[in-house]
C-alpha cells in the first residue's frame, strides 16, 4: 500500500472547469442566432455553416496530425466554434469553395501556425473573414435579402444592407427598427439577429463565460460616439440605435471581441480594449471607405492586446503607493 | 455578511466529519515526535536514548527566539533519536519513544477538566507560560505563539482576531473543538488579550458553522470585549491577510507585518492551547485531528497524542479503504500529500484526508487560453498565468517585479484553471528562488 500513494503538491482538488465547457457554452449561446439565420436565409445559411464547421475541424485535425504531429485537440470544441463564428461572418450565398479557403486561413494561418489554441494573437474567424473580404470583395459584399425558408442558395436575391444605406445617408430607406432587432434584414448570416445574439450573450454572462466589460464598453462607446455625431449633424449621420443594431456590431461585441485568447485579461484592460474597438468601428463606418468596420477594429485591438496586458496590472493586495 | 474583497473561490465544503464528537485515540505503541514542528529553528533534544520520560516532560528545547519547546506526549522509554519523514517528505530529526500503557504526568500539569476562569498573571508571565508550553499556530503554519504575542517595538496591537474560519473543505477539527470547549476558548481568548494588552477580540467564524457561532455568542455575553463575527463562506478566508481584511476592512501593506493594521491573528486551536498552558500548566502534547474522506469508514474528530502515526489514526477511523490513492495531511487546498502513512502527527496537523484515485487524479494540461480566471481568483491580485510562464523561463527578476513574494500559496489559481495548468507548482519554485535571491541581497 505504502508505495502506491500518489504524491503531488497542493491544491489537491480542481474546480472542474474546462476549456471544452467554456467552448460548448459559447456554441450553445450561438444557437438562437443560428436558428434565426436558418429561418431568414434558409438553405444558403445551412450549407455555408455546415461547410465552414466541417472544414475547420478537418483542417485542424490534419494540421495537428500531420504537420505538427501533436495529439488531436479537437475535443476542446474550439475548431467547431471557429467554424461557426466564421460562417456567422459570411454572406449566406457565398460559394462553398470560398468558405473552405476562409476556413483554411482561419485555422491554418491564424491559429495553428502560432501553436494552436492559446498562442494566436488574432481572432482566427476574423482573420479568415478579412482575408476573404480582401480577396473576394465582390462575393463577400453582396448579401441576400431575408426571405423565410429561402431555398435559393447562390441565386438568392441580393440587396442593400442597412449599413450601406446608412453610409449613403438615405435614412428613410432604413428598415424598421423591429426588423433590425429580430434579424429581418440583409447581412452576414449570423450577424443580423440582434435579439438572438443578446440572448446568447445573457446566457454567457449567467454561465460566467464572459463578463460585461468588453461587450458593454464597445456598445456604449459606439452609442455615445455616434450619438454625438448625430446631434452634430442629423442629415449626415445615422441615429445611434441603428448603429448598434446593424452590421456585425452585436456579433462582434458579444462573441468575437470576447474571445479569451485575443482579448486582454485584466478587467481594466478589457474596458480600454472595448473603448478602442468602439472608436475604431465608428471611424471606419462613418469616415472610412468600407461600410463596416467591426472586424478591422477587433483585429487592430487584438494586436494591441499584448501591450494592454503588459501595462494593465490587477490591483495588488496591500499595494504600497510609490511616492 | 463580511468577507475579503479580492478573488477567492467556493469549493464544495464536504465537511463529512462535522458534528462528530471528539473521540480519544488509544495510546499508540510508539510515537515519533518531530523536532521541527514549528517554523523557525528545530528544537534541540535534551533527552538521550534510554531515558525514561513522563507525559508532559520537556524533551527538546527551543533553539533561539523563533523556535518552540517540545514535550513528551507519552510516558515511556526513549528508543532513539532518528530521522523520519515529515509531512513535506523531508527526513527530519525525531525523538522515538516506546509508550508505556499508563500515563505518568509531570507534577505541575493540572489533570482535572474543571473550567478555570480567573487568571491573575501579568502579561509577561502569561507569555512565558505559553512559550514554555511550546504553543504554536495550530492551523498549519505553526508559527511559535510567544513570538506572535510579542510584537516588535513600535507596533501597537489593538485587536486580537481568533481565526476560526476553518475555510478549508473537509476539515472540522476547529469546529468540533469550539462546540466542545467553547468556554475554554472564551477564557483562552481573554487570557491572550491580557497578554497582548488589547481590549478587543473578534472570534471570526464562517457561517457554515451556525451552531458554533450561536454557542460562542452565548458564552461570550459576560465578556463585553469579545465579539463573535460570522463571515461568509469564502476560501481562503483563514489566510491571515484575508481574515484581517474581512474583520477590520484593513489591508496589510505588501511586505509589512500584519500587526501594522493593529491586528494579531491566532488560530482557535492555539487559543485553546493557550488556555491549557496558562490555566492547567499543560504543554502541547495532543490535539484534535479530523480523519476524513469520502470513503473513510468512521470519519471523525480524534484527540490524539503528538507523534502518533497517521497510520494509527487511520486504523482508528476504520482502516484505510482499498481505494485510497492519496493521503493528505491538512485540507485539500493547502495540505500536503504524504509519501507514507508512518508520518507522525505534529502540533500543526489539523486533519488527515484520504482521497481515492478519481479525486486525486490530475487532469491533462492544455495551453493557457488566457481566460484570466486565475487572475480573478487570486486573492492577492497576482497574475498566476504570467508568473508560471516566467517561472518556466527562470526569469526570477521579472517574477520579483510581478510580486511573486506576495503569493500565499492558497491554490485558488490552480483550482480554477480550465486548462488544468499546475500554476502553483511553478509559482512555488519561483517563490523559493526569488526568496533565496532576496535573502542573498540582504546578507551582502
Ligand atoms: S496560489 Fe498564489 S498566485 Fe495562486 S491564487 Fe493563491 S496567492 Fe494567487
Ligand atoms: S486560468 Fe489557466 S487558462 Fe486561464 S489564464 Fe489562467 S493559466 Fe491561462
Amino acid at each position: 500500500m505504502e508505495n502506491k500513494l500518489y504524491v503531488s503538491m497542493s491544491p489537491h482538488i480542481h474546480g472542474g472547469d474546462s476549456i471544452s465547457r467554456k467552448m460548448w457554452d459559447v456554441i450553445i449561446a450561438l444557437i438562437p442566432a443560428l436558428l434565426v439565420s436558418l429561418y431568414f436565409f434558409g438553405l444558403g445559411s445551412l450549407l455555408v455553416t455546415s461547410v465552414s464547421i466541417a472544414s475547420c475541424v478537418l483542417f485542424e485535425y490534419l494540421i495537428a496530425r500531420f504537420l505538427l504531429k501533436q495529439e488531436s485537440t479537437l475535443r476542446d470544441g474550439s475548431a467547431i466554434l471557429t467554424g461557426l463564428l466564421l460562417a456567422f461572418n459570411l454572406p449566406s450565398n457565398l460559394p462553398l469553395w470560398i468558405v473552405v479557403i476562409g476556413a483554411l486561413v482561419a485555422i491554418g494561418m491564424a491559429k495553428m501556425s502560432f501553436g494552436g489554441l492559446g498562442n494566436n494573437i488574432f481572432n482566427p474567424a476574423l482573420v479568415g473573414r478579412v482575408f476573404l473580404l480582401i480577396s473576394f470583395p465582390q462575393q463577400m459584399t453582396s448579401w441576400p435579402l431575408p426571405k423565410p425558408f429561402n431555398l435559393h442558395y447562390l441565386d438568392a436575391a441580393t440587396g442593400a444592407t442597412p449599413l450601406s444605406v446608412m453610409k449613403s445617408s438615405r435614412f428613410d430607406r432604413l428598415p424598421d427598427m423591429l426588423d433590425m432587432f429580430i434579424g429581418n434584414t440583409g447581412g452576414s448570416l449570423g450577424e443580423v439577429a440582434a435579439a438572438a445574439l443578446i440572448l446568447g450573450g445573457l446566457f454567457l454572462l449567467i454561465r460566467k463565460v464572459i463578463t460585461w466589460h468588453i461587450p458593454v464598453s464597445i456598445l456604449l462607446t459606439v452609442y455615445i460616439f455616434t450619438g454625438i455625431l448625430r446631434v452634430a449633424n442629423p442629415e449626415v449621420y445615422a441615429d445611434p440605435l441603428s448603429h448598434l443594431l446593424t452590421g456585425g456590431l452585436m456579433l462582434g461585441a458579444i462573441f468575437m471581441a470576447t474571445d479569451y485568447v485575443t482579448s486582454p485579461m485584466v478587467k481594466k484592460g478589457q474596458v480600454i480594449y472595448g473603448i478602442g474597438i468602439g472608436i475604431i468601428t465608428v471611424c471606419i463606418r462613418v469616415f472610412g471607405s468600407y461600410p463596416e468596420g467591426v472586424s478591422f477594429a477587433i483585429l487592430m485591438m487584438n494586436g494591441v492586446t499584448p501591450l494592454i496586458n503588459a501595462y494593465c496590472k490587477p490591483k495588488r493586495f496591500g499595494e504600497v503607493k510609490k511616492k | 455578511m463580511r468577507t475579503f474583497s479580492m478573488g477567492g473561490i467556493h469549493p464544495p465544503e464536504n465537511k463529512i466529519s462535522a458534528g462528530k464528537a471528539i473521540e480519544q485515540v488509544p495510546l499508540p505503541a510508539q510515537v515519533a515526535i518531530l523536532l521541527n514542528q514549528h517554523s523557525g529553528a528545530p528544537a534541540v533534544p535534551v533527552v538521550q536514548r534510554g531515558d525514561r520520560v513522563k507525559t508532559g516532560q520537556l524533551i527538546a528545547e527551543a533553539a533561539g527566539y523563533i523556535s518552540a519547546n517540545i514535550h513528551s506526549s507519552v510516558t515511556g522509554k526513549v528508543l532513539k533519536l532518528d530521522e523520519v519523514y515529515d509531512a513535506s517528505g523531508y527526513r527530519c530529526q525525531a525523538v522515538i519513544i516506546e509508550v508505556e500503557p499508563a500515563d505518568e504526568w509531570t507534577e505541575e500539569v493540572v489533570l482535572n477538566s474543571t473550567l478555570k476562569r480567573d487568571c491573575t498573571l501579568s502579561p509577561e508571565e502569561i507569555i512565558q507560560k505559553i512559550k514554555e508550553a511550546g504553543v504554536v499556530g495550530m492551523g498549519g503554519a505553526s508559527f511559535p505563539s510567544h513570538v506572535k504575542l510579542s510584537p516588535p517595538p513600535g507596533t501597537k496591537p489593538e485587536v486580537l482576531i481568533v481565526n476560526a474560519a476553518e475555510c478549508e473543505p473537509y476539515l472540522t477539527s476547529d469546529h468540533q473543538l469550539m462546540l466542545e470547549k467553547g468556554m475554554e476558548i472564551i477564557v483562552g481568548t481573554k487570557i491572550t488579550m491580557m497578554a497582548l494588552k488589547v481590549n478587543r477580540a473578534v472570534i471570526a467564524i464562517e457561517n457554515n458553522k451556525p451552531d458554533a457561532i450561536t454557542l460562542l455568542e452565548r458564552l461570550a455575553i459576560p465578556y463585553s470585549q469579545i465579539d463573535v463575527m460570522p463571515l461568509a463562506v469564502h476560501y481562503p478566508q483563514g489566510g491571515e491577510k484575508q481574515l484581517i481584511e474581512a474583520v477590520l476592512g484593513r489591508h496589510v501593506p505588501s511586505g509589512a507585518l500584519p500587526v501594522v493594521t493593529g491586528a494579531i491573528v491566532l488560530n482557535v486551536g492555539s487559543i485553546f492551547a493557550n488556555y491549557e498552558a496558562v490555566q492547567k500548566n499543560k504543554p502541547v502534547i495532543d490535539r484534535v485531528v479530523c480523519v476524513t474522506g469520502k470513503s473513510v469508514k468512521k470519519p471523525g474528530n480524534y484527540l490524539c497524542r503528538i507523534g502518533t502515526s497517521v497510520q494509527d489514526l487511520i486504523d482508528f477511523a476504520g482502516g484505510m479503504p482499498d481505494s485510497t490513492a492519496k493521503v493528505i495531511s491538512g485540507g485539500p487546498m493547502m495540505g500536503k500529500a504524504l509519501i507514507n502513512t508512518q508520518v507522525p502527527v505534529t502540533k500543526g496537523t489539523s486533519g488527515v484526508l484520504l482521497m481515492d484515485g478519481n479525486e486525486a487524479h490530475r487532469n491533462e494540461v492544455y495551453n493557457c487560453i488566457r481566460c484570466g480566471d486565475c487572475i480573478e481568483a487570486c486573492p492577492m491580485g497576482l497574475e498566476p498565468y504570467l508568473l508560471m510562464s516566467l517561472s518556466e523561463l527562470s526569469e526570477w527578476e521579472a517574477m520579483e517585479k510581478e510580486c511573486i513574494m506576495n503569493c500565499i500559496e492558497c491554490g485558488c489559481c490552480s483550482y480554477v484553471c480550465p486548462s488544468n495548468r499546475p500554476l502553483l507548482d511553478h509559482l512555488r519554485v519561483g517563490k523559493f528562488k526569488v526568496g533565496a535571491i532576496i535573502r542573498g541581497r540582504k546578507n551582502q
